[in-house]
């Protein structure tokens, strides 16, 4: 389609960009202390961009844009994660004590903008798109780390952002310029015509460096093992609601990238749309996959063991379930992405759940410590209530989301076939380790001495905040059946027909 | 010239940069040799779009590169005049405040 018909397919897009525009405006009228305001704005038309959304056609699969980016079921469910991933971390970032009088007019800004970057990260095919996509919420991602200049490890978390962040993309766009060079395209699907079309046994191994190298790049972004070192810093020195959105829309998009380069890259042809998908012989990237997701895992719970401030915790938490989303790409089946979507959807509010409960206590109590918390499940019933309950489904104890999610991927896992085995033992051992230390959580704010005397109630903003971030957690975990169909109505993907 | 010698220097560069960036404490060295990284794939962009008769889609691509390498590098010596202003020194390794 060319540019001026596939306008009218961009419009909860370009919402967002108006907003971007208005936000930066509006900001120019507004003193320091009032600079808050601009939220407001960013909600309503992250609001907006979300009605447009909704009425879009549902079932549309279309290229956009001279075949550069994509419009598909698949694309918009990740529309949707991001628009309200970002509207809970605007809303968390207007409660917390953190950013007060400091100037937000650009923070909001930059979050939308940043959504803008997700949400063509999850449409590109093109090389030239997903670049410039992934570089738009890098480059956001590196200011926000940072926000808080005067503080020591705000700055620090920026720095190793942006080193590791730049090297990483360096790396990828290494491998990218190795693609093009073998396949004579940026356009994945054409690419995927010429991977299939020529006996590529002589080209067998830049082939795999170029596939190493943008793994590099994208594994960097979804903070999987080895790239994961940033995570842990970079999570403890930004802001946190930051740091909520970082652990949650970044890596959706992330996989959602990967899910459709890899697929259209290495699939069969028309691999996504059938039930069974095949891959193209010689490049092991399913096996390699495999392992960096058992590595992750492991690494991911094996440090989380021995923190002591909890968001450094919820940090490795995070890397541990990238570990267990990443199981479900390599399979090759439409269980397995089917589980990856359902998984980061119910991802989405316990882990952003978990840290709004991390930010009201510090505020409250000035501590991330969490011997520190010992006692607030008696002083504050509600907020120790829920942070067990997010607790439960980071583990994944029924009765919670966290529950259907990993059974469904530990069921597509089995379903894949017996030499996937190993794989499933590796996550399921993983989620006994996990449960270690998640239930020190709770066992310290129930169980331990008491350190805080005073009962505390959270503001109403604060408790109805948690309430849409807790309710869907158990709801989820006992009424999965409409998510269940809005997740499988989403798993058609564009293909060309050449 | 052939396509092969375009190949060699940018993956002679590529190499260069990755050192840079392993050895390097300074935290602008570190974004140098970063800059070598990218400026080697847009070497490799450039000779295959050159030399395979393809379309231009790879003199596109090295455009858009460098556009975002001037971004990057922006935010970067941002940061990094930041963190002179907080810590004293650019050596990254200095900026270590968080525990391991």
């Amino acid at each position: 389609m060319d540019n001026i018909q596939s306008i009218n397919f961009f419009i909860p897009e370009l919402i967002l960009v108006a907003t971007i525009a208005f936000c930066l405006i509006i900001d120019f009228f507004l003193s320091k202390k009032n600079s808050f305001n601009v939220a407001y704005v960013a909600l309503i038309g992250i609001i907006l961009s979300g009605i447009s959304l909704w009425f879009s056609s549902p079932l549309i699969t279309t290229s956009l844009f001279l075949n550069s980016i994509v419009l598909d079921p698949f694309s918009r469910i990740f529309k949707f994660i991001f628009l309200i991933s970002s509207f809970i971390t605007i809303l968390i970032s207007l409660d917390t004590s953190e950013l007060k009088n400091r100037s937000l007019g650009e923070y909001f800004t930059l979050i939308t903008a940043m959504i803008l970057g997700l949400i063509l990260m999850t449409s590109s095919v093109d090389l030239i798109m997903i670049y410039l996509s992934i570089e738009l919420v890098s480059i956001i991602s590196f200011i926000l780390a940072g926000y808080l200049r005067f503080k020591m490890i705000s700055n620090e978390a920026a720095i190793k952002y942006v080193i590791y962040g730049a090297f990483s993309s360096g790396l990828m766009l290494y491998g990218f310029s190795l693609l093009y060079g073998l396949t004579g395209t940026t356009k994945l699907f054409e690419m995927n015509k010429v991977l299939f079309s020529h006996d590529f046994s002589h080209i067998n191994l830049s082939l795999i460096v170029s596939f190493l190298l943008i793994i590099a790049g994208l594994g960097y972004k979804i903070a999987i093992a080895p790239f994961h070192f940033w995570t842990p810093d970079v999570y403890e020195g930004s802001p946190t609601p930051i740091t909520a959105f970082f652990s949650v829309a970044p890596k959706a998009a992330g996989f959602a990238l990967m899910v459709r380069f890899l697929n259209s890259l290495f699939g069969d042809v028309n691999p996504l749309n059938s039930e069974n998908w095949v891959s193209i012989e010689g490049v092991p990237w399913q096996a390699i996959l495999l392992l960096l997701s058992a590595l992750t895992m492991i690494i991911g719970n094996l440090i989380a063991i021995q923190q002591e401030n909890v968001k450094r915790l919820l940090a490795y938490s995070s890397i541990a379930h990238a570990g267990y989303i990443l199981m479900g790409i390599p399979l090759l089946s439409k269980d397995g992405v089917f589980a990856v979507v359902f998984y980061i959807i119910v991802y989405l509010f316990m882990q952003l759940g978990a840290f709004y409960i991390s930010i009201i206590i510090a505020d409250k109590y000035k501590t991330e410590k969490i011997e520190d918390y010992a006692g607030i499940g008696w002083q504050s019933p509600f907020l120790g209530i829920l942070m067990s309950l997010f607790m439960f489904s980071l583990t994944g104890l029924p009765p919670t989301a966290g529950f259907i999610g990993k059974f469904y991927l530990f069921a597509a896992v089995i379903n894949a076939g017996t030499q996937y085995y190993w794989i499933a033992i590796v996550g399921v051992l993983n989620s006994v380790i996990s449960l270690y230390y998640y239930m020190r959580i709770v066992k310290v704010m129930y169980f331990n001495e008491k350190n805080i005397q005073n009962s505390f109630v959270p503001s109403q903003f604060s408790i109805l905040l948690l309430l849409i971030l807790g309710i869907p957690t158990i709801y989820f975990g006992v009424q999965w059946t409409y998510i269940h169909e809005w997740v499988d109505s989403a798993l058609k993907f564009f293909i060309p027909n050449f | 010239m052939d396509l092969n010698s375009y190949l060699i220097i940018s993956a002679i560069l590529f190499s260069l940069g990755l050192f840079g960036v392993i050895t390097r404490r300074n935290g602008v060295a570190v974004l140098m040799s970063i800059e070598l990284i990218l400026n080697a794939a847009n070497i490799n962009f450039i000779a295959f779009s050159r030399y395979s008769g393809m379309d231009f889609s790879g003199h596109i691509f090295s455009l858009f590169v460098i556009i975002l390498a001037a971004a990057e590098a922006a935010v970067a010596l941002a940061i990094i005049l930041n963190i002179f202003n907080n810590f004293g020194s650019i050596n990254i390794d200095d900026a270590n405040k968080m525990s391991q």
